[in-house]
């Protein structure tokens, strides 16, 4: 057992150091500190199917929302649009609480026939009240320097604080959508987190007040040093050429992908280290006694509908602190980058061929299906040329073809996806339960 | 004559498209029921089968049009439809052979199904982008409305028009004549006999001598046939984009569980039910108000509930109150 991780990760490293040897150490390094991120993912995606046994298909969600805290806790305020308009801001946000308190403080004291339209009626004035203010301060947030701003920025605060808050705001939102869906059929909480996921970015894409939209935020600060900085800095010059680099952009840039390894890594290890402490523990035992037989759970006395938010909610969490380390990377926010084949059933492929259940499958799955996924464009376009050659560089077809190419990625996935689970439906590595690791002594 | 004036209005810009858009979601709505009735999974699939089909019928659609053949007024997609809809089903049977078959006879969970679904629905959405590109495609021709807005407020006589446009006329006529179709087929043949005993009691329909294969193979048939049709109809009523069918998953499902999991009388008044309130609330409302109010007054602002670009938020919201309110759906549906 230990082994065949052993074996599973070295060959890994192995891949990516040939990498590092054939293209070069940059491109290897980005790969690198992208499967580190996807593996976070993959951990949180694996605390929800892996421990619990709930299928969570808003991943995407998750993660913009944590990328979206990264934005709003680094970027620097706009001053000039909260002058104008934070009063606002702040009385349409009385209103919402306002409207809130009023909702749950009638559905206490009216009686249950009239609590529908009550509630209704409450919505629509509160609707109405919010209405009011947000929407003349929108436009004076989106009316100011729209080409550079236009949007109240963010708190100014180094972007390191936004790891951790990143997973409170995913939680949150986890928590919300999982009081909702979870406890039905496992079909409808796919469907709701569907549903959520595609709303929430909708509204990073549309509330330019909040994110600027599809204009993007550019320039996230970084919580490492700056290319230009360091090559003009004494002591990088000095380290550089003592291992003896030549170019010294390319080695800033590596030494910066090497800050950024160092980071998130770090965050891997802890979550891994609270995820395997969590899975060893009683805790984890019950979860999995809960996802292999619930209603014997159930009737042992084990509260199945919290102990499923409790794990939904940390699985949520983690994919936003992924996002929040993405959107850092990138160094901005793109909201019409976020597709769900990416972001949240390419993560789905990763725990599954990775190893449900198992932390290190996860891991590993992460690696590897970032690592084809990225490599799968030059695959493809080498396929593609290979079999249209016949055809010729005139054909219009070979083109078409060649063109095409890079969605190879998408038929390699599914093929991966269909193939682990018929063949190998516990994955590279399969979960380690008492009886196997019994065994494996 | 204000208040006609409203209500053609309204007609024109909620009504029609509504219906419309309804329709389309119906089709979809019960291919995805049929599928959770008798294999009893949620098909991720289902919108890459809709796209696989609007695709093929756009290729022979091209092809037709360069031969010069045309059904002018009707759009040569028609024509080309019935060898959308065979890939389709050669897609789903195909599918169904290699990969679904294998988790029924292990009699999988569920979700095990769901997930499976998303890896066809990975091939699929890959080979479509190969294929065809992941850019818009319009293949629309003939005739482009039944009843334009000038002539329609001359027969009026009113300030507002109604206009018609002939992918709405030919999305409701072929719904209607598909949907009395299959009602036709599950109420009166044997088969379609065999398919609702199946999905009320798998094992009861076992003894009775049904034959679980020929069932799941008809399921696959309709669904796919009727997801062939939703795409092209779609397609043809708005553009064809390949990755608006991973989104419009939301409302089919939406509507599938409104109207009962496994009911298509529900699939149906569910679609109806999402398609209008999905227009109505992103609808702006301000001229259809001044029409209503005093001469010369319009509302301020646009009175639209939710911007267009929230229009998911509709399908989600619908869901949350039914899981909330009655998770069965309207149509008591699979029981939970």
């Amino acid at each position: 057992m230990t082994k065949r991780v052993a074996l599973l990760y070295g060959l890994m490293c192995l891949v990516l150091i040939a990498i590092g040897f054939l293209q070069s150490w940059n491109v290897a390094f980005g790969i690198f500190n992208l499967c580190v991120i996807s593996a976070v993912m993959a951990l949180g995606v694996n605390m929800q199917w892996g421990y619990a046994g709930l299928f969570n298909v808003g991943v995407m969600g998750f993660t913009a929302l944590g990328g979206l805290t990264a934005v709003l806790v680094s970027m620097p305020p706009v001053g000039e649009a909260w002058a104008a308009a934070g009063g606002d801001i702040a009385l349409s946000l009385l209103s919402l609480a306002g409207t809130i308190a009023a909702v749950i403080y009638a559905r206490r004291v009216v009686p249950a026939a009239l609590k529908l339209p009550v509630t209704l009626v409450l919505l629509l004035v509160g609707y109405f009240v919010i209405g009011a203010f947000f929407g003349p301060a929108k436009e004076t947030i989106e009316s100011i320097d729209p080409a550079l701003s236009g949007y109240l920025g963010g708190a100014g605060l180094p972007v390191l604080i936004a790891w951790p808050l990143a997973g409170l705001v995913a939680a949150g939102a986890g928590w919300l959508i999982g009081r909702i869906a979870l406890g039905l059929r496992a079909d409808y909480l796919a469907i709701a987190t569907l549903g959520i996921s595609e709303i929430i970015i909708a509204i990073i894409k549309y509330e330019e007040w909040l994110s600027r939209g599809v204009k993007n935020v550019t320039g996230i600060p970084r919580p490492v040093p700056y290319e230009v900085d360091l090559i003009e800095s004494e002591w990088f010059i000095s380290l550089a050429n003592f291992f003896g680099a030549t170019e010294m952009s390319d080695a800033a840039s590596l030494f910066v992908k090497l800050c950024y390894a160092v980071l998130f890594v770090a965050v891997l290890a802890i979550i891994m280290w609270f995820a395997e402490r969590a899975l060893k523990s009683p805790w984890g035992r019950m979860m999995r006694a809960i996802r292999d037989n619930r209603d014997a759970a159930a009737a042992m006395g084990k509260d199945v509908k919290h102990r499923h938010l409790q794990t939904f909610v940390l699985g949520c969490a983690v994919c936003g602190i992924a996002g929040a380390m993405l959107t850092t990377l990138d160094g901005q926010l793109t909201p019409t980058s976020y597709i769900p084949l990416r972001y949240t059933f390419l993560i789905w492929v990763m725990v599954i061929l990775g190893g449900s259940g198992n932390n290190w499958g996860s891991i590993l799955g992460g690696f590897i299906i970032w690592f084809l996924w990225v490599e799968a464009e030059p695959f493809g376009n080498w396929f593609m040329s290979t079999i249209t050659a016949p055809l010729g560089e005139e054909s219009e077809l070979a083109q078409h073809l060649v063109a095409g190419a890079a969605y190879m990625r998408y038929l390699m996935m599914g093929a991966i996806l269909l193939v682990v689970m018929r063949f190998a439906p516990k994955g590279l590595i399969p979960e380690a339960t008492n009886r196997s690791t019994a065994m494996a002594k | 004559m204000e208040i006609l004036n409203a209500l053609a209005l309204f007609a024109n810009f909620v009504v029609v498209p509504a219906t419309a858009y309804g329709a389309q979601l119906a089709l979809g709505a019960l291919g995805v029921t049929l599928i959770f009735g008798i294999l009893r999974f949620a098909n991720f699939a289902h919108g890459e089968l809709m796209s696989f089909g609007a695709m093929i019928t756009i290729l022979i659609t091209w092809f037709l049009q360069n031969m010069g053949v045309s059904i002018a007024p009707f759009p040569t997609a028609l024509l080309a439809l019935p060898i959308g809809v065979l890939a389709t089903i050669s897609l789903a049977l195909v599918t169904d052979r290699m990969v679904f078959r294998f988790y029924r006879k292990q009699r999988s969970n569920p979700i095990v199904f769901a997930i499976v679904s998303v890896g066809v629905m990975f091939l699929i959405a890959g080979i479509i982008r190969i294929v065809i590109g992941p850019a818009d495609q319009s293949f629309a021709d003939g005739e482009r409305f039944i009843i334009g807005a000038v002539q329609s407020r001359k027969a009026l006589g009113l300030d507002e028009g109604i206009a018609i446009k002939q992918s709405q006329l030919i999305t409701v006529v072929v719904t209607a004549i598909v949907v009395a179709w299959l009602f036709w087929f599950l109420q009166k043949t044997r088969s379609g006999k065999a398919m609702r005993a199946y999905s009320d009691d798998e094992d009861l329909a076992l003894l009775s001598g049904i034959n679980p294969e020929r069932v799941v193979m008809i399921c696959w048939v309709i669904a796919a046939a009727l997801a062939a049709i939703a795409g092209t109809l779609y397609g043809l009523d708005k553009t064809y984009k390949p990755f608006i069918f991973l989104q419009i998953l939301l409302p089919i499902f939406a509507a599938t569980i409104l109207g009962g999991i496994g009911q298509p009388v529900g699939a149906i008044l569910g679609a109806f039910i999402v398609a209008f309130s999905e227009v109505t609330v992103t609808y702006a409302f301000k001229k259809f108000l001044a029409y209503l109010g005093p001469t010369d007054w319009a509302p301020e602002g646009l009175v639209q509930l939710l911007s267009t670009d929230y229009k998911f938020a509709v399908s989600f919201i619908i869901l949350v109150a039914v899981l909330l309110i009655r998770p069965t759906g309207i149509i008591r549906g699979k029981v939970i």
